[in-house]
Order: C-alpha cells, then structure tokens, then sequence
C-alpha cells in the first residue's frame, strides 16, 4: 500500500477526518477551549477538523500515538518544525509571485519558491537518513520521501532550480546615468572607483572612519524605471531569461500532494507536544492511555481537566488531579457533594479523556486504560430559553430522548445537573427513570447530581463524592473520590458553622 | 603618513592618563603658571603641554633625547615652527567653516567633502612647499623625518591624482554603477564604477564597435520617473559621497595628529622666548638612567617663580649625586619651598624632554613624581589636618613607582613635634628602601636630627641660611640641621638682659635667631647655637 498519511492509517479513516462541525458535546466538556489553545499560531492549517472525528479502532489510535511518541523526541521535533518553516516560505514565495506585476520579478519569486522547496525537502530527508524514526507512520512516510527525493523528475527540479538561481547570481550589468538616459551594458570588469577613491587616501588614516550609509526605498515591487531596465537587461542576456521562462512554464505545481499534507498533518502533532509542554512543564503530566474496544473497565490516575489546567497555570493557582475506575460491571458513576467541588470538572475531565485518546492523542493523566466511544452525548445545565414557549423540563427531556434513542452500548452519556429546576419529587422520579434507561443501554455514564440515592441504584451505579477538609469544612480539596454520598450531613455543618442552624438561629434572633 | 615628533614609533596619545596625582602636583608646583608660559593664549597647547609635561615621568631614556633634539630644531627655528602648526590649524578651521549640506542626500554629502577636500589640498601643497624650503634648517630625527615624509607622500604626482579624482567626481559624463541581481531579481550589490578608458588610436577608437547598450529614455513630464532615476542615480553616488568623506575625514585626522604633535613644540618656543625675555638661563640636561642617583646642577631655579615675577630669580648648585634623600631646613623664607619646587620642576621639564630650568643639570630619571605639602586646615572639619596629611600620604602610598621620587614640604608637623618626627622617620625609611628618593623640607629637629645623626652617607643636609644683616640669599648650603632651641636664647634675652632692651625684643619667632643689637639696630645671632654652628 503506498504512503498517504501519517495521521491515517487507511482511507476509510481519512475521508471522515475532515468534518468541518464540532461535535455536539465539544462546547458541554470544554474540548472547543482546549482545541483554540493548541492550534493558536497555526490558524494556516486549520488543524481544527483534526481534532473533531474520534477513531474507532485501536489500531488507527496507535499509530497516531507511535507518530506522537516520535516527534516527541526533540530532534525529530526540530526537524520537522523546521520543514514546516520552510514549507511556509515558500507559500509566501508563491503569494508574492502573484502580487507582483513584472514577469521576470514574478518568475524570480516563483524559481526562489522551488529552491526553497527543493532544499527543504533535501534538509528533512537528510534528517531522517541521520535519524531513523521508529513509528510506521513515519517510517512509511520517510520510505516515501526517499523515493520521491530519488526520482529523476525531483532531482531534475532541484538541479535545474539551483543551477538557474547561480546563473541568474551571475548576472551584472552597468548602469550609465547620465541627464535624462539610462544605458544598460554588460559588465565589462570596470574598476571598483569607491574603492579606488578610499585606497588613493588611505594614506591619511589615523583610525577608522565613520560609514555614509545611505537609507533607499525597497519596496519588492519595482517602479516603472526599474522594469524598463530589467527588460533592458533581459535584452542583454537573453538566455538567462528564456531558461527562467522555460523553467517556470514546466515546474508549475511542484509542491508534491502527499508532502504537503504530510506538512498539514504533522503540524497537528507538534501543536500537541508544544501544548503537552506548556502544561507539563509545572509537573502536571501527560501519558499515552490504552485504549479497547472491548472492555468497559475503564480507569485512570492523576487526571485533570486539561482546559481548566491552562486557565489555573496562568492565574500560578495550583491543578488538584483526581483517579477513577470502573470495576466488573460498573457503567455509571454518580457524582454527589457540595457546591463548587469539582464534581462538574470531574464530568468534563472524564468526557475529555476518553475524546484525546480517541484521536490518539496523550491524554492528561499519569496512566490511563480507556474505551473507544463511537459517540459522546452531554446534557448540561443549559440557559432558559425565553423564546422556547414549551419550558425547559419539556426541553431537557426532549433531547434526553433523542439522546437515548441514538445511544448504543458502546456510547458515553455525561449528565450535569439536569433536573435541577424542578421539584424534588419530580428529579428524583424522572432521574431514576433516565438511569434505568441507560443501565438497561450499557452504556457509560457519568451522572452529576445531588440525588444520592441513585448511587445505590443497581449494581451498576457507583458512588463518588467531592470532600472537604476535615478542619475546615468551607474549604474544598477538589478531591473527588469513590464513596457514599454524606446526604446532608455536609449542609448542617456548614450551617453549624455560622449559627444557622434552626437553634442557633432562633436564640440569635430572640435576643 | 605618520608625523612621529613626540614619540620615534608611536602617535603622542592626548588620552593616555598620567602617572601621579595630578591635581597635587599642579597646585604645588605651580605648574598652571608653566602651561600658561607655553600656551601663550592658545587652549590647545596648554592642553599638550600639560599632558605632555605630567606623563613626562613614564618616558624611557631614549624618548627624551630624541625629543631635546626636536626642542633644539624648535627653538632655532620658530617661525618655520610656527608656519607648520599654523597650517595644521587652518586646515581645521576652514574645514569647521564649511557648512554640511544636506546629510542624508548622497548629492549633498559629497559636494560637502569635494569642498573640504579643495581646502586641504591647498594647505597640503603649502604644506610641501614649507617642508622642502626647511628641510636643511633641521638637524633633529623628529623633524627631518617629518620633512623627508611630507616630501615623499605629497609628491606632484599625488596632487594630479587627487585633481583627477575632484574632476571625475562632478560626473559630467554621467554616473556608472554597476549591478547583480538580487531578491526577485530586483537590482542589488551596486558598485560604483570608473569607466574603462578607451585604448588604442583615436583612429581605431572611432571604428570600433563599443559594446552592446539599451537606453532607456525618461519621457518628459514625468515626474514618478524623474525621481525614481534620481534614486538610481543617488545609489552610485552614495557610494562616491562615502568613499570621498571618508578619506576627507582621514586627512582631516591628520592635520588633527600633526597639530597635536607640534603643540608641544609650540610650547617649547614660547617658553624659550619668554626666558629669553627675562634673561633666566636653560640649559639640556643629562638625562641619567633610574640608578644610581644622580642629581648635579647649577644654577637651579623655580622657573614658576621667575615667570610670575618677571624676572631671572636667584638660582641654586647642588651636589648630590649618590644621594637618596635631601633633607632642608632653615630659616623661614629662605627658599625651601622654591628649592623644593625647582627640583620638582627641573625633574618634570627634562622627563618630557624640554629644556630644564638651570644653567646645567645631571639627574637620573624617576618613574612617578609625588609631592606631599602643607594644606589648610580641612575647612568642612571633617578631618583633622594630621589625618588629612596621613590620608594624602595613603594616597601616594597607594599610586607609588619602584622608582618614584616624593617632594615633602613641612609634612607631618600638625602634631607635637615627638609624634610628628617619628612618624615622619617612618615613613621616610620605608620609602627610601628600594630605589625612591626623597627631598624633605622641615622644621621638626627631632625628626631631622635624627636622619642626621644616623650617620647616612646617602643624605643631603642643606640649610637656608640668614646673612649678618638678617636679610636672606634664598641660597642653600650644605649644613647639617639646626635646633631650634633658640627658646633659651629667647628667654636669655627677654629675662636676663635689662629692662631697656627687653621692651624692643618683644616679639621674636622662632627661626630668628638672636638679640635685637640696639646700636646696629638690627637683629644679631652672635652668641647664639645658630651662630655658633655656622662657623
């Protein structure tokens, strides 16, 4: 099979990579944050779409995660960074080809694109002849690159390119300026008068003398005196120009297709690593996860949520990272506790696990096993919508029953607090009935919500919980950990805490 | 082109920091009064003479008869001198006089530099021209090396080159410049060229063909194009108005080398005449390596003095060759400090290779002069005057040479005479150890009877001495010191001669010596130690 990809492993994968819409659940887990952080710098890519199709087979993650593993290495990383600075030279070569107006000017920029084309593709396969890289994806791709820097059509592009620059280096002429007439003529080795001025008294010389330098205009478009003379010189060297001529007509469309989106595609990869290094740069850190199709067991350790990360690291505040894990039969964990805990940050972390690591991405964890999703549907407290005439219950339930509808036993549901507006008899009721739906589904859940009594549920239903200090109850860990809800013992000592108790309360009242 | 005049090998560095503590040693020599002499009101060679007079003391041996022999050229001939230096000088002031047009047009620069170029080759070739008529009247390697080089550099053919150069310079036949191709084959690397002249016959010059050339015509009215050709053409002369600045500025640092060379000299000529003027003799002296001590001279006078009095001045002969130390004591203005001075000035004078102020002199060189005098008291208080004198010494101490010499004039007497003595042995001893010589004025008997008792063969004792009728020669003989226990003669006089006598004496300072002889009406010292010891 030829080389195509180093993001796909096959076709079939590489046709749906490129869906211009972000998932539904992106804006819910805060992916569409993380992904504006990482492409920031490279919005010539539109790396965007990279980032949108999860991959379905463990293979297809692998090798992404093979080529991440290589580039990870700081010389591949300079070398192929590198290659990307020189691709976009000569994308600016090409755009001020066209901006400009005299043929021959156009025909300079378009002959230097190539040149630099030519040796940046020379310098990165150099590289990689010096380095071998050991993932299949640049393995395939450096095979590639061999054969296509070995074929006589690019050797003759290179040769051809670079013989035409040095010829046209060798150009020179004379200028004579004289009143109202400029006469071009070959050079015809005239002595150097400035030097001759200088020599002539250089006698004199007690020390150096300070430079007259002279500030000219240079625009890279010419006046219509400088086109009159370069016509003038093309006149006096006509060879020079028709091989210019004749090397522009044939080289056109040079940049090679599987190159360039090689270029595209391993901007995606160092626009990770460079994002990895920001983060772990203050000990957060990031792990390659396994990843199955087959088992739900899913667990991770010293995980955090990698948008939320960037916002603490810029603010010096501190990231508090958590573990989970689904043992046997679990496939749903409530999460319960008090306000502002991190129980919401949990749920987006969970959602943005499992999304990095299936488009074979690191994922922010210390090490992590997890499952491939073929969807991830998120239902978080929305806003009340004034112009929606049905209300908001009629709304949440609306999308939880196309929710469950599309779901299948291998998708990940995420609920934030849903059923918070109404009574409580009503949340508990409805919120049973949803969790009896997915249970019955299999599918993965994560359920954010103060009902504690779902956690005991079924036996699929587990417990986690945010703490507080033990000294201090208003202080939150941001520790969300596996155990049984506290019900409402937490409320009363915050209330304890300051006289608010019914008691306490009335005797502050009555005096 | 090198004018060499100070220094056989090296340009005279107006920059060089000196040796010594400057500041010291111009307050107690006076030596504004010698610059002022050399200068004759011109600020520029006060500034050498100073400069050239204070850094005299780090010149080797071979620098200072190489200069003598300029100074002697100098001072026979200082007219021509004068010439020389004045056309240094008109070269920089014409040059200062023209006024630079247009800096950043290249057109503007180089008609500015075309200009200072005309002047300086007309000062030049009158420079030339004073070299070849006075090349004979030199016999010093300064100046006959000046003249063989002036007249080797700026031969007639050098002067047609430069007047070919001014000429091609207005362009007439246009601007040729000479260009590659750079980014985006923009036009790059200009050079500016000088057309090849045509060879062979004006018979074959008109059939042959010249080489292929395209014009380009600028279509009247057109303003765009006007100027874009002007900046075409601006770029070849650009690199023209460069070339030909720069070299102007060379010769403009020249005639700022050759001025600043000369000033010396200068100096030197107006000083001579100014000595001529009050009839004050001078002579070349010996210069001596640093050991052994050398120091004999006749006729050695605090120049200083004798330029502010206006007249010749009494001068000294001193005979003090092995000697390391020179201790002078004596009577209150007798000419100690001038003493002092002389020798300070004399040892200055012949460092840099002037003349010296005496009618002969042989001395050794010093590597650092040093001079330690009397000060006010500290008016800011915030020292007392003996720790102020102790600080100074500290500061000497600090900058001292292997074979530095260090004038003291009554140092150490802010204190009791016991303390102050002692102190002053000290630090005497330790100087003297290794090569320094010292001249010490002081009144301190303990301090210099000490010296003398010590028995040392390497000290001069000198005195100054009171004639008969008290009146002074600002002479100094040999004599060892004197005490000044004249308080018992004084007490002999004031309470056991009679009343009568006793009302006329009744002041008397210290040095003088002696009773109040009514008859002679005049102070005599007979019967006195003073009188005593003279004999």
């Amino acid at each position: 099979m030829t080389f195509r990809s180093i993001l796909n492993l096959s076709p079939g994968d590489e046709g749906a990579a490129e869906r211009s819409e972000p998932p539904a659940c992106f804006g819910d887990l805060n992916l569409d944050q993380i992904v504006v952080s990482i492409i920031a710098g490279r919005q010539d890519y539109n790396l965007a779409p990279f980032f949108y199709q999860p991959l379905r087979s463990r293979e297809a993650v692998e090798y992404r995660q093979g080529v991440m593993r290589d580039l990870e290495d700081r010389v591949h990383f300079d070398a192929v960074a590198e290659f990307g600075k020189g691709a976009r030279s000569v994308r600016d070569h090409v755009a001020q080809a066209q901006k400009l107006r005299h043929k021959y000017q156009k025909e300079a920029w378009a002959l230097d694109a190539v040149d630099v084309y030519c040796r940046a593709v020379g310098a990165l396969h150099a590289h990689f002849l010096n380095s071998v890289p050991s993932s299949a994806g640049l393995t395939g791709f450096v095979g590639y690159l061999e054969a296509y820097v070995a074929s006589p059509e690019f050797r003759r592009l290179a040769e051809d390119a670079a013989a035409l620059k040095a010829k046209l280096g060798e150009v020179r002429y004379t200028l004579l300026i004289r009143d109202s007439v400029i006469t071009v003529t070959a050079f015809q080795d005239e002595p150097d008068y400035g030097a001759e001025i200088q020599a002539d008294f250089d006698k004199f010389k007690q020390g150096a003398a300070a430079d007259h330098v002279f500030k000219f205009s240079d625009f890279d478009q010419m006046n219509h005196i400088e086109a009159g003379v370069l016509d003038r010189v093309a006149l006096l060297y006509p060879e020079v120009f028709a091989e210019l001529d004749a090397f522009i007509s044939r080289s056109g469309g040079f940049f090679d297709a599987t190159i360039a989106r090689f270029d595209r595609e391993a901007q995606f990869y160092l626009a990770y690593i460079a994002h990895m290094r920001r983060i772990s740069g203050s000990g957060l850190a990031f792990c390659y996860p396994t990843v199955s199709n087959e088992s739900k067991a899913v667990s991770a350790s010293q995980c955090y949520d990698l948008a939320l990360a960037g916002t603490l690291l810029d603010q010096g505040r501190p990231v508090v990272p958590n573990d989970f894990f689904l043992a046997g039969r679990e496939r749903i964990i409530i999460v319960s506790g008090p306000n502002q805990g991190g129980k919401t940050t949990f749920a987006r972390m969970f959602g943005q696990l499992h999304h990095l690591a299936a488009i074979g991405c690191p994922v922010p964890a210390a090490s992590a096993r997890l499952y491939l999703f073929d969807d991830v549907f998120t239902h978080f407290e929305k806003e009340e919508d004034v112009l929606n005439f049905r209300g908001k219950l009629h709304d949440d339930l609306f999308r939880l029953r196309r929710t469950l509808n599309s779901a299948t036993s291998d998708s990940l549901i995420i609920l934030n607090e849903v059923f918070n507006s109404t009574s409580l008899k009503d949340a508990v009721f409805l919120s049973a009935e949803i969790l009896t739906r997915i249970i019955a589904l299999d599918a993965v859940c994560v359920c954010v919500t103060f009902i504690d009594e779902l956690a005991s549920l079924s036996e699929t239903t587990v417990s986690m919980a945010s703490t507080v200090k033990p000294g201090n109850v208003a202080e939150r860990t941001f520790k969300i950990v596996r155990r049984p809800p506290d019900g409402l013992a937490y409320a009363i000592s915050i209330a304890q805490k300051y006289r608010l108790t019914y008691a306490q309360l009335r005797d502050r009242l009555s005096s | 082109m090198k004018a060499f005049l100070m220094h056989r090998d090296r340009d005279f560095d107006l920059e060089r920091p000196s040796p010594g503590i400057e500041a010291d040693l111009k307050k107690d020599l006076a030596l504004e009064l010698l610059f002022v002499a050399m200068a004759n009101g011109d600020t520029f060679v006060f500034e050498v003479a100073q400069k050239a007079v204070l850094a005299g003391v780090g010149e080797r041996l071979e620098t200072i008869t190489y200069r003598q022999a300029a100074v002697k050229d100098a001072i026979r001939n200082p007219s021509t001198m004068r010439q020389f230096y004045g056309l240094a000088q008109e070269a920089l002031q014409r040059q200062k006089k023209v006024w630079p047009r247009y800096r950043e047009y290249p057109s503007g620069t180089l008609d500015t530099a075309v200009e200072h170029m005309a002047i300086f080759v007309d000062v030049l070739k009158r420079l030339r021209d004073l070299a070849d008529r006075n090349a004979e009247a030199f016999q010093s390697e300064a100046f006959t090396n000046l003249c063989r080089m002036l007249a080797r550099e700026l031969d007639g053919a050098y002067f047609k080159l430069i007047d070919s150069h001014l000429k091609r310079l207005k362009f007439r036949d246009g601007v040729l410049v000479s260009v590659g191709l750079g980014k985006g084959v923009k036009g790059a690397n200009y050079v500016l060229r000088r057309p090849l002249k045509p060879s062979g016959s004006w018979f074959a010059r008109i059939f042959r063909r010249g080489p292929v050339g395209y014009s380009l015509r600028l279509a009247p009215r057109d303003e765009a194009g006007a100027k874009a050709m002007s900046e075409l053409r601006d770029r070849g002369l650009g690199l023209a108005a460069d070339a030909l600045a720069k070299s102007a500025e060379h010769i403009l640092s020249f005639f700022r080398m050759l001025q600043t060379e000369l000033a010396f000299y200068i100096g030197c000529v107006n000083l001579h005449e100014r000595l001529l003027e009050i009839v004050a003799p001078f002579t070349f002296p010996a210069a001596k390596p640093f050991q052994p001590y050398r120091l004999s001279c006749a006729g050695l006078y605090d120049v200083c003095l004798a330029l502010s009095m206006n007249r010749r001045i009494v001068g000294n002969d001193v005979e003090a060759d092995g000697k390391n130390l020179i201790v002078v004591t004596g009577a209150n203005q007798g000419g100690k400090t001038t003493f002092l001075r002389s020798v300070g000035l004399a040892q200055l004078m012949m460092q840099c290779g002037m003349f010296a102020p005496a009618s002969r002199l042989e001395a050794s060189m010093v590597d650092g002069l040093f001079t330690h005098f009397k000060r006010e008291e500290d008016a800011t208080m915030k020292s007392g005057k003996f720790d102020e004198e102790l600080s100074r010494m500290n500061d000497i101490a600090n900058r001292l040479t292997h074979h530095g010499s260090i004038l003291f004039n009554e140092s150490f007497a802010a204190t009791n005479e016991r303390e102050g003595s002692e102190i002053a042995r000290q630090i005497v001893s330790a100087v003297l150890e290794g090569g320094r010589r010292v001249a010490f004025v002081s009144h301190q008997f303990a301090f210099t009877n000490a010296m003398y008792e010590s028995g040392r063969d390497s000290t001069l004792f000198l005195r100054a001495d009171r004639q008969e009728d008290g009146r002074r020669t600002f002479r100094l003989t040999v004599g060892k010191p004197l005490a000044t226990s004249f308080g018992e003669d004084v007490y002999r006089e004031v309470f056991l001669r009679d009343a009568a006598e006793q009302h006329s004496i009744a002041r008397h300072t210290p040095a003088s010596i002696g009773r109040f002889d009514a008859e002679k009406d005049a102070w005599s010292d007979e019967g006195t130690d003073y009188a005593r010891a003279r004999k």
